[in-house]
């Protein structure tokens, strides 16, 4: 009796028409993710274009030998890890400032503007970015070099030929693109507290700031443990855009601006060669993948809600 | 609660105001050089460099862009095109990968997640795909090299939809259409769709704009300069015209008189200016969407 009430209540899918509906998406998931998953094997293979994935010989791991004996393998796989470093940290810090702004502006209205202006970056393709950058770095005439260095008196030089301030720029770049994104993400946190214990705390006679500190930031601790986690996972992976747009390709800057993502690209693309490019992306995949399945192991432990499986 | 907050509104709302009004103002900068730029005269541009108001105001490079208009009209239509091919393409495989998942009683969900999660923890990175792409699919110059990889679907959409179909839409709606004989394809057209809409239209938005600011696909795929959208045409006239600067000894009166940098940046500004146009009506759903999506991130 309570059986059949139950099937009655649940009754069970056609699993056919089901796999019909999702089948154009399983097949381009198969095609687009999954093929190349499978052709990862071709790192250990001395891959010749027109003898095919299959037609080329197999090559043990010379591609690696080739790729570690060089520099290469160590200044991208650095410029990756710190670059990617000091965006996590910062940026952290640069988006909980400014969602505890935005919290403490109070009135809706203004919330809503500073927060839409905060966001358009994010919404600007690499490409046009690099034309707004050049506007303000291009040697002889951006606004750097004719408005502000002239106005303090230092003198202006050529922004793509100076190395040593290339971390600067780009970590400027990444939070102007990416903090107001991040920021809403984390008011969205903040607007979640319950307002009971601002009203508490304000009745024992705790200043603002002190409630930012003993309030705002302990309570957002899982939220912010979990988008560092998140991002700590995807740290072999660089923002292309970024690397390949912002510098112009400036030969003087390879050296601070390169990272993996960039390296596979110009070995692949501008040198053909195959067994450089093959053999980064693997190991980019497979260190992401490991790192990726630890930290989510981590979040699973922690906050269970939050883990991506 | 308002209330309550603005009672208290201080010192502190102050300094907030004045904090992220400076920081608007310096994030917004450099679109206001690049407007201005578009409208000043080469020559001033040269001499002065690039300033928020325009030091001789001028509309040389619109009229310059206006005589090359079928190239960069082109490149616009490409753009166009791809982004309303690829965003409705986009949302058809997403919602349809996404509502068997969202259904309790399918045995296989469990198994399509894993399928769909997985591609987010686990990629083959570029050379495969270049390798699978050129040769097996021959899609180098073509449209649909400019939509097909990497763009047709992100497993994150994919959940935010799943959830939405699974968590915001009762079950006994599914059930009771079961039982009045709908099939499951009706019932993911006719129900499931219907009443997604809120999610739905917030991921075609985010897949719209992925779209047109897409660039790395043709990089890849097409040597074309037909196939080129607004944003890879960008990326060449920059390379053309920093070409003909370098090369010294080309340099003749085409190239003097040719007015590259206002030029660029008139380009550049045309190329924002729909999502300038369009964000301030549907802001408020890209920060709804960037909510949501962090819900489960």
């Amino acid at each position: 009796m309570k059986k059949n009430k139950l099937q009655r209540a649940r009754p069970r899918v056609n699993t056919f028409e089901m796999l019909l509906i999702a089948l154009p998406g399983i097949l381009y998931l198969l095609i687009n993710n999954y093929v190349p998953m499978a052709g990862l094997f071709i790192a250990f293979k001395d891959y010749k274009y027109n003898r095919g994935i299959f037609g080329s010989d197999w090559c043990g791991l010379k591609n690696f030998r080739f790729l570690f004996v060089s520099d290469d393998a160590w200044i991208i796989t650095r410029n990756t890890l710190l670059y990617n470093a000091a965006f996590i940290i910062i940026g952290t810090i640069a988006a909980l400032a400014v969602a505890i702004l935005l919290y403490e502006l109070v009135e809706t209205v203004r919330v809503k503007f500073f927060q839409s202006a905060l966001l358009f970056p994010h919404l600007i393709s690499w490409i046009i970015a690099a034309y707004l950058f050049y506007a303000l770095l291009n040697s002889s005439n951006g606004f750097i070099n004719k408005s502000i260095m002239p106005l303090i008196g230092a003198e202006t030089f050529d922004w793509y030929a100076e190395k040593k301030y290339w971390p600067l720029i780009l970590l400027v770049t990444y939070l102007w693109k990416h903090t107001g994104y991040t920021a809403i993400v984390y008011l969205a946190g903040i607007s979640g507290i319950n307002k009971e214990f601002y009203e508490a705390a304000e009745l024992d006679g705790a200043s603002r700031l002190k409630q930012i500190f003993t309030i705002t930031l302990p309570l957002l601790k899982p939220t912010i443990i979990t988008m560092v986690l998140m991002a700590v996972g995807r740290i072999f992976y660089s923002d292309f855009g970024l690397f390949y747009q912002i510098p112009m390709s400036a030969g003087p800057l390879m050296s601070v601006t390169q990272t993996i993502d960039t390296y596979v690209y110009r070995a692949l693309m501008t040198n053909g060669n195959f067994a450089l490019s093959s053999a980064a992306g693997f190991f980019q995949s497979i260190c992401g993948f490991l790192l990726i399945s630890l930290v989510n192991w981590i979040v699973r432990k922690a906050d269970p809600d939050n883990a991506l499986f | 609660m308002t209330a309550k907050r603005n009672k208290r509104s201080g010192g502190l709302t102050v300094a907030a105001t004045v904090i992220l009004g400076l920081l608007t103002v310096i994030t917004l900068f450099p679109v206001l050089l690049l407007i201005a730029g578009s409208f000043t005269k080469e020559s001033a541009l040269i001499t002065y460099g690039y300033t928020p108001i325009p030091k001789e105001f001028s509309l040389d490079a619109y009229r310059y862009l206006a005589q090359k208009f079928s190239s960069v009209g082109r490149a616009y239509l490409v753009t166009i095109g791809t982004t309303v091919a690829g965003t409705l393409l986009s949302l058809l495989l997403t919602c349809s990968i996404a509502y068997p998942m969202a259904r309790s009683t399918f045995k296989y969900r469990n198994a399509m997640a894993f399928f769909v999660y997985f591609t987010m923890l686990f990629n083959g990175g570029i050379v495969p795909a270049y390798i699978m792409w050129t040769k097996i699919f021959h899609i180098q110059n073509t449209y649909a090299a400019l939509i097909v990889p990497n763009l047709l679907m992100s497993a994150f959409n994919v959940l935010l939809i799943r959830n939405y179909y699974r968590n915001s839409i009762p079950p006994a709606l599914y059930e009771s259409a079961m039982l009045d004989g709908a099939s499951e394809f009706k019932i993911f057209v006719k129900i499931a769709c219907p009443l997604a809409v809120p999610v739905i239209s917030t991921v075609a938005l985010f897949t719209a704009l992925a779209y047109w600011n897409s660039w790395t696909n043709a990089m890849y795929y097409v040597t074309d300069p037909e196939y080129f959208g607004i944003q890879n045409y960008l990326m060449r006239i920059m390379k053309n015209i920093e070409f003909l600067r370098s090369n010294t000894e080309a340099v003749d009166e085409t190239v003097i008189t040719l007015p590259g940098q206002s030029i660029r940046m008139a380009i550049a500004l045309i190329g924002i200016l729909p999502v300038m146009v369009v964000y301030p009506l549907v802001q408020k759903y890209f920060i709804k969407g960037i909510v949501i999506g962090a819900v489960k991130e």
